[in-house]
C-alpha cells in the first residue's frame, strides 16, 4: 500500500521542479534548437532546389551547344556544298569558254588557210600566167622567126591552154 | 544489514559485471554468515520494499551515505534540519525535536520518543506526523536529473547557436536525431497540423523520464519514475495539457457521442467523463509499474543468493541480472518512449476537428489506445 501511496513531498517537489524545468528548456533549450533544426532543414531544402533548378539550366545549356553546334555543322555542310558547287560551275564554264575559244580559233584558222590557200592560187596562177607568157615569149621569140610555124604553134597552144 | 551488502554487489554489477562476478563470489561469502550469527533472518520483501521505496538519507554504498535535509510543516510550523539528527552514534534511531522518524515516515514524538497515536473520525488509530516536503533521495535524484537535463540541453542548445547552419557536432549529433524523431514521428503523425507547440512539453518529458530511469539504474540510484507520486504528476500534467488545448469537438464527442442514439447518452457521458481520467491513470501506472518492476526482479535476483545461502547460486543470481539490466536499459527508453507517444495521442485527440464520425473521436493515426 505504501507503495502506491503518492508522498506529498515529492509531488510538490516534482510539480515545482517539473513546471520549471518545462520552462527552462522550452525557453532555452528547445526553442533555439527546434529554430535551428527548422533553419537548417529550410537551407537544405533551398539547396536541393537550387541545384536542381541549376542542373535543369544545365541541361538547357547543353542543349543550346548541341543547337549550336548541330546549325554549326550544317552551316559547314551547306557552305562545303555550294564551294564545291561554284568549283564546278567555273570549271564548266571554262571548258565551255575553251571549247568555244578553241572552235572560234580553228574557224580562224580554216579561214586563215582558206584565204592563204587563195592568195597561194592566185600567186600560182600569176606566177603560172607570167611564166606562160614568159614561156610564150621565148618560145615565141625562138618560133616566130618562122611565121607559119608561129601561126601554128598560137593557134595549138589557143587550143591547149584552157584558162582555168 | 544485508541489503547494504546487497547495494554494495549490486552497483558494482552495474559499473563492471566481470569485477562484480568475481567480488560476488568472495565477498557474499564472507558476510552470508553475518545474519545467523546475529541470529537474524534474511527478508527478501522487506529489502526490496526498502530499495524501491524513498528515505531521508542517500546511501551510494555500504558505509558512503549522504544525510539529506528534512522540511517538516505541521503544528510545530516549518521545521528545516538534517536528517543525520534522527541517528545517534551507533547509527540507531533516535527522536529529535518532537519528532520520530519510523519505517522512513517522520511523526510527531510523544513523552516516551515512540510515534503520537491519533483517533481519526471513524475511530481509527493511526500514527500521527507532519506534511514531510523533506529533500529525499528522490527529491535529490529528480534535482541531480533537471540538473543534468539543463546541462546536456543548454550545452546543446549553445552548440546550435555557435555552429548555425552546419553539421552538428559531439554531444548535439547524439541527441539531435532523438530530437528530430520525437517531432517528427511522435508530435507530428499524432497531433496533426498544430503539433509544433507540443514539442516542447513532449521533449520536456521524454527526457525527463528518459534520463531518471537511467539515473534509478545507476548504482546507488533512486528509484525516481518508478514512484507513483512522480509519474502522476506527470501524468496531470498531460491531462491538464489536454484539457486545456481541448477544442469543441473534443467535448461534444464526449456528450454527444457521434453515432450514438440519444437514449444511451446516460450511459455514455459517464463512461466518456471517466474515460478522460483514466488515459491518464494508465499512463501514471503504466510507468510506475514497469521501472518499479524491473527494479524488483533484479533485486529478488540478487536475494536468491541470500535466500539459498549459497556460493554456487551467486554466478547464476549474476547473469540474470545482468541480463535484467540490460532490458531495464531498453525499458528505460521504451517507457519513456511510450509515455511520450501515448501523451502526444491525447493531445492529439483533444486539438482534433471531427469530420467523419467513423472516426469516433480516435485520431486516424491511432493504433494502439490502451
Amino acid at each position: 500500500m505504501e507503495l502506491v501511496t503518492p508522498g506529498i513531498g515529492l509531488i510538490f517537489w516534482q510539480t515545482v521542479t517539473f513546471i520549471i524545468v518545462l520552462f527552462l528548456l522550452s525557453k532555452f533549450a528547445w526553442k533555439p534548437i527546434m529554430a535551428s533544426l527548422r533553419q537548417r532543414e529550410d537551407s537544405i531544402e533551398s539547396a536541393l532546389r537550387m541545384a536542381d533548378q541549376a542542373k535543369l539550366e544545365m541541361q538547357a545549356l547543353k542543349a543550346d551547344n548541341e543547337k549550336l553546334l548541330q546549325e554549326a555543322r550544317i552551316e559547314r555542310d551547306r557552305i562545303l556544298r555550294e564551294a564545291s558547287e561554284a568549283g564546278t560551275a567555273i570549271v564548266e564554264q571554262a571548258k565551255a569558254r575553251a571549247n568555244e575559244e578553241g572552235t572560234r580559233m580553228v574557224a580562224n584558222a580554216r579561214q586563215a588557210i582558206e584565204n592563204e590557200k587563195k592568195a597561194a592560187l592566185t600567186e600560182v596562177k600569176n606566177t603560172a600566167a607570167a611564166l606562160s607568157i614568159e614561156i610564150a615569149e621565148r618560145i615565141l621569140k625562138r618560133e616566130l622567126a618562122n611565121p607559119q610555124a608561129q601561126q601554128a604553134l598560137v593557134n595549138d597552144y589557143i587550143k591547149e591552154v584552157n584558162l582555168n | 544489514m544485508m541489503f547494504r551488502l546487497l547495494n554494495f554487489e549490486y552497483n558494482n554489477l552495474l559499473m563492471k559485471k566481470l569485477f562484480t562476478l568475481l567480488l560476488s563470489l568472495f565477498a557474499f561469502s564472507g558476510f552470508a554468515a553475518e545474519p545467523a550469527e546475529e541470529g537474524g533472518k534474511f527478508d527478501p520483501g522487506q529489502m526490496i520494499t526498502h530499495h524501491i521505496g524513498d528515505e531521508h538519507s542517500w546511501e551510494f554504498a555500504h558505509g558512503a551515505t549522504l544525510h539529506l535535509p528534512v522540511i517538516l510543516y505541521g503544528k510545530n510550523g516549518l521545521d528545516i534540519f538534517s536528517s543525520k539528527n534522527f541517528y545517534d552514534e551507533h547509527g540507531n534511531l533516535k527522536p529529535y525535536n518532537g519528532y520520530v522518524k519510523e519505517h522512513g515516515h517522520i511523526y510527531y514524538a510523544n513523552e516516551a520518543g515512540e510515534p503520537l497515536t491519533e483517533t481519526n473520525a471513524e475511530g481509527e488509530e493511526h500514527h500521527a506526523g507532519p506534511l514531510d516536503f523533506s529533500i529525499t533521495k528522490n527529491v535529490a535524484s529528480l534535482f541531480l536529473s533537471v540538473a543534468l537535463l539543463l546541462i546536456i540541453f543548454f550545452t546543446i542548445a549553445g552548440r546550435y547557436k555557435a555552429n548555425a547552419g552546419k553539421a552538428p557536432k559531439g554531444i548535439q549529433s547524439f541527441f539531435e536525431p532523438i530530437i528530430i524523431f520525437i517531432r517528427d514521428e511522435v508530435a507530428k503523425p499524432n497531433i496533426g497540423p498544430k503539433y509544433e507547440r507540443y514539442v516542447p512539453y513532449l521533449l520536456t518529458i521524454f527526457f525527463f523520464i528518459w534520463f531518471n530511469n537511467m539515473l534509478g539504474l545507476m548504482p546507488g540510484g533512486a528509484n525516481l519514475t518508478g514512484n507513483i507520486a512522480v509519474t502522476m504528476v506527470l501524468a496531470v500534467f498531460t491531462l491538464l495539457v489536454t484539457l486545456f488545448s481541448s477544442n469543441k469537438a473534443y467535448w461534444a464527442h464526449i456528450f454527444k457521442t457521434p453515432g450514438v442514439p440519444v437514449a444511451l447518452l446516460p450511459i455514455m457521458i459517464p463512461i466518456e467523463l471517466v474515460g478522460i481520467l483514466t488515459k491518464p491513470f494508465s499512463l501514471m501506472v503504466r510507468l510506475f509499474a514497469n521501472i518499479t518492476a524491473g527494479h524488483i526482479i533484479i533485486l529478488s535476483l540478487f536475494s536468491l543468493i541470500f535466500i539459498f545461502e549459497s556460493i554456487a547460486i551467486g554466478p547464476v543470481s549474476v547473469a540474470f541480472a545482468v541480463f535484467m539490466n540490460f532490458l531495464e536499459l531498453f525499458v528505460a527508453l521504451l517507457q519513456a518512449y511510450v509515455f511520450t507517444l501515448l501523451t502526444a495521442m491525447y493531445f492529439g485527440g483533444a486539438t482534433e476537428e471531427h469530420d467523419h464520425v467513423e472516426d469516433m473521436g480516435f485520431g486516424g493515426n491511432v493504433k494502439d489506445h490502451h
